[in-house]
């Protein structure tokens, strides 16, 4: 009995599913009662009193049952929003936890088979299960710190603090920090930038990590060569970075954006990632004022850009 | 002579560790890091058992699965799956396939998994 008395609390109830009272299905399904009601008895007075003139008997029943379908659905809307709400919130967890699950499985094989004594291992397999043991980790960490920041966007809690920077020295220092591992997948690094760009006014922190992310994608995508370029326009600094890589199928075009997805067709390496990369970096360039897009042909590779505003 | 055993698995810490492992335990190990190859591999090769993953690039393992079944000459290899996927649909849709085991990677060792192997080579 105190349940179902509970149920009728609709205030806390729609509280409880986070959206507003007007989209809340409860309390949307509380006024198609009394609409429902008022209805029935208002058309119970037109019909004995005004049965002559039957057109006005009609346009009333005609505009109420129009008000219903628009509150139906109105309803149906709502009960979408939070069912996918939840299935999202579901699907997050459950991809999270399946890509923490592989490094931590291979990291489990790696120890296991390390201290079986039955194995006999030489220094160079023992040096190369360290060397596994430390890119599981690092999978780890980015995975974790990447989940961190979502996590933050989405609660509207990032820190973000803005200063003058040049664009072309936090390139220069990304390309840098990526140079081992182009060179261990055989990419090409080129670059070209316009000459005194003006410096852009964003957070560096995070400029570096979308730049990362693009980088890391390009390297690992491509095949065999990556060009970069800065350039200034209408009073933007653009950023390109164009792969020679096998292409974004267009059908899958619309998706790239979004969290988790990655292409069909990626290879080995590109598997590996997060799936959360180009995701952070579409909210991280929006948020610090600026807009990110990409053109990608099958068969010939991909060029992502963004530009970042030059004033406060 | 020492029995065949092709792993499809594009996890390369997994491939190197289990592989070492198997050798170590006298057999002889043949590898895929993606599902076409491995197909094309089981076919050629003619292997006494598979150990399978299921997400892997350029062809799942649903789909190697249903590869393998068709072909007369590998429809009766032994096949060992070895996933992390645990929901009862994957599950289920690999037992259709009638498999020798569903293994769920991170609930078992590699030890725990040649011994497996060896129990079922005796």
């Amino acid at each position: 009995m105190i349940s179902f008395l509970s149920e009728l609390d609709i205030k806390k109830k729609c509280k409880s599913y986070g959206v507003p009272l007007r989209q809340c299905p409860d309390f949307l399904f509380l006024v198609l009662g009394i609409i429902i009601i008022i209805l029935i008895i208002a058309s119970y007075f037109i019909a004995i009193k005004k049965i002559e003139d039957i057109r006005v008997a009609l346009l009333t029943v005609l505009g109420f049952s129009a008000l219903l379908v628009i509150i139906n659905f109105i309803i149906i809307r709502s009960v979408e929003r939070i069912v996918q709400a939840s299935r999202s919130q579901l699907e997050f967890i459950n991809v999270i936890s399946h890509q923490l699950k592989a490094p931590i499985t291979n990291i489990s094989f790696i120890l296991d088979a390390f201290f079986s004594k039955k194995m006999e291992l030489t220094e160079q397999d023992k040096n190369e299960y360290l060397k596994m043991l430390k890119e599981n980790n690092e999978r780890m960490r980015e995975l974790v710190k990447n989940i961190l920041t979502v996590a933050k966007l989405e609660a509207g809690l990032l820190n973000i603090k803005k200063e003058f920077v040049s664009l072309d020295e936090i390139v220069d220092q990304k390309i840098n920090d990526f140079k081992l591992f182009a060179q261990a997948l055989n990419v090409k690094i080129e670059k070209d930038f316009d000459k005194s760009l003006p410096k852009i006014y964003v957070d560096s922190f995070w400029v570096k990590e979308v730049i990362g992310n693009l980088l890391d994608n390009a390297i690992k995508y491509s095949r065999g060569n990556v060009f970069i370029k800065l350039k200034c326009q209408k009073g933007k600094v653009f950023f390109e970075i164009e792969d020679d890589g096998k292409g974004i199928p267009k059908e899958e075009q619309k998706f790239i954006f979004q969290r988790f997805f990655r292409v069909k067709n990626g290879s080995t390496h590109a598997l590996s990632g997060s799936g959360l990369g180009l995701y952070l970096s579409k909210k991280l360039v929006e948020l610090m004022g600026g807009k990110i897009g990409f053109i990608s042909k099958y068969n010939k590779g991909s060029k992502f850009w963004f530009f970042l505003p030059i004033s406060s | 002579m020492s029995k065949k055993i092709l792993f499809i698995e594009d996890e390369f810490s997994l491939q190197k560790t289990l592989s070492q492992m198997l050798q170590t335990n006298g057999y002889t190990v043949i590898s895929s890091l993606e599902g076409k190859g491995g197909v094309n591999l089981a076919k050629r090769e003619k292997p006494d058992l598979i150990i399978l993953d299921l997400i892997l690039p350029k062809m799942n393992g649903f789909e190697v699965l249903e590869e393998l079944k068709k072909d007369e000459e590998t429809k009766d290899i032994p096949v060992i799956v070895l996933t992390n996927l645990e929901d009862n649909q994957s599950i289920e849709k690999v037992l259709s396939y009638n498999v020798l085991h569903y293994f769920v990677k991170s609930n078992f060792t590699p030890h725990e998994i040649v011994e497996k192997i060896n129990a079922f080579f005796k």
